[in-house]
């Protein structure tokens, strides 16, 4: 039974991403990539990451995505702003077979993986991943990391709002 | 228990598609989107990881990559209004191209 999630899952992961690169309308690509995205978040989920698979609906499917339609429908896209892109499908079919090799050499590097894998039963003692543990873990071992981060979050909507102004 | 080798095989596939839309791909968005799928198939492999080696290291860069993805977003799609505007302006089609901004090349 979680075999079979698993497989469709991932098909439903790499299917859209591959749909998504050959589409020519950026509006249909993007909801193409929150089906990924759903997809990555229902993997998370088998990883026993609850709090990621939560996160990555709530703030890459549902805010980044949601942002980037925004926008699309904000510039009203005309099919004249659109580049030309002759030969479309047959330069990223192009790329994706260059790819392939890159690919392979990842993956077979992924192959040795460091340590032992960790019994499922023991991980799920802890309650590995949930909202509590993830949260202590990040305010206490990497609590220099998140204030970075939020400092960060800052710099970008100051940044945004410089870019965005008439006159500065 | 699904290996963690099945997982990380997800993540180079979508980190391929991913690398193979930003190269090939003329128009803006696509690019753009293309990169936030890099970016989520390397949060994949983290995750993945984070559970072979029981440690929670994995999810919690994760977790940041998330946050940095998302300002990473904000900044990006400003400046693709701005080329928009720009290009809008000067009454130029094919507005959403990257070729009127690549110095490489012709």
């Amino acid at each position: 039974m979680p075999s079979f999630v698993f497989y469709l899952l991932a098909l439903l992961c790499m299917s859209s991403a591959i749909y998504m690169v050959f589409q020519r309308q950026p509006l249909s690509a993007a909801f193409a990539l929150v089906l990924c995205f759903l997809g990555l978040a229902g993997l998370y989920a088998m990883l026993m990451a609850p709090l990621l698979a939560i996160l990555q609906v709530l703030v890459y499917a549902g805010a980044i995505m949601a942002l980037i339609v925004f926008v699309v429908m904000l510039l009203n896209v005309q099919d004249t702003d659109l580049p030309t892109e002759p030969k479309l499908k047959r330069s990223v079919a192009l790329a994706l077979l260059a790819s392939v090799p890159l690919g392979a050499l990842m993956y077979r590097v992924f192959l040795k993986l460091p340590g032992e894998a960790k019994d499922a039963a023991i991980l799920q003692n802890q309650s590995f991943g949930g909202i509590e543990a993830v949260g202590k873990h990040l305010f206490t071992q990497y609590t220099f990391p998140f204030e970075v981060i939020s400092l960060m979050l800052t710099v970008a909507v100051v940044g945004v709002v410089v870019l965005a102004k008439r006159r500065i | 228990m699904i290996p963690t080798t099945h997982f990380l095989f997800v993540s180079v596939v979508l980190f391929c598609v991913g690398l193979a839309g930003f190269v090939a791909r003329r128009n803006l968005f696509i690019i753009f989107m293309s990169i936030e799928l890099m970016l989520n198939a390397a949060n994949l492999s983290f995750v993945a990881l984070s559970r072979h080696l029981g440690n929670l290291d994995g999810q919690v860069f994760a977790f940041l990559v998330i946050a940095l993805a998302a300002a990473e977003a904000a900044v990006g799609l400003a400046i693709v209004i701005l080329i928009f505007k720009n290009a809008n302006e000067a009454q130029q089609r094919d507005a959403l191209s990257i070729d009127q901004y690549s110095s490489l090349g012709h």
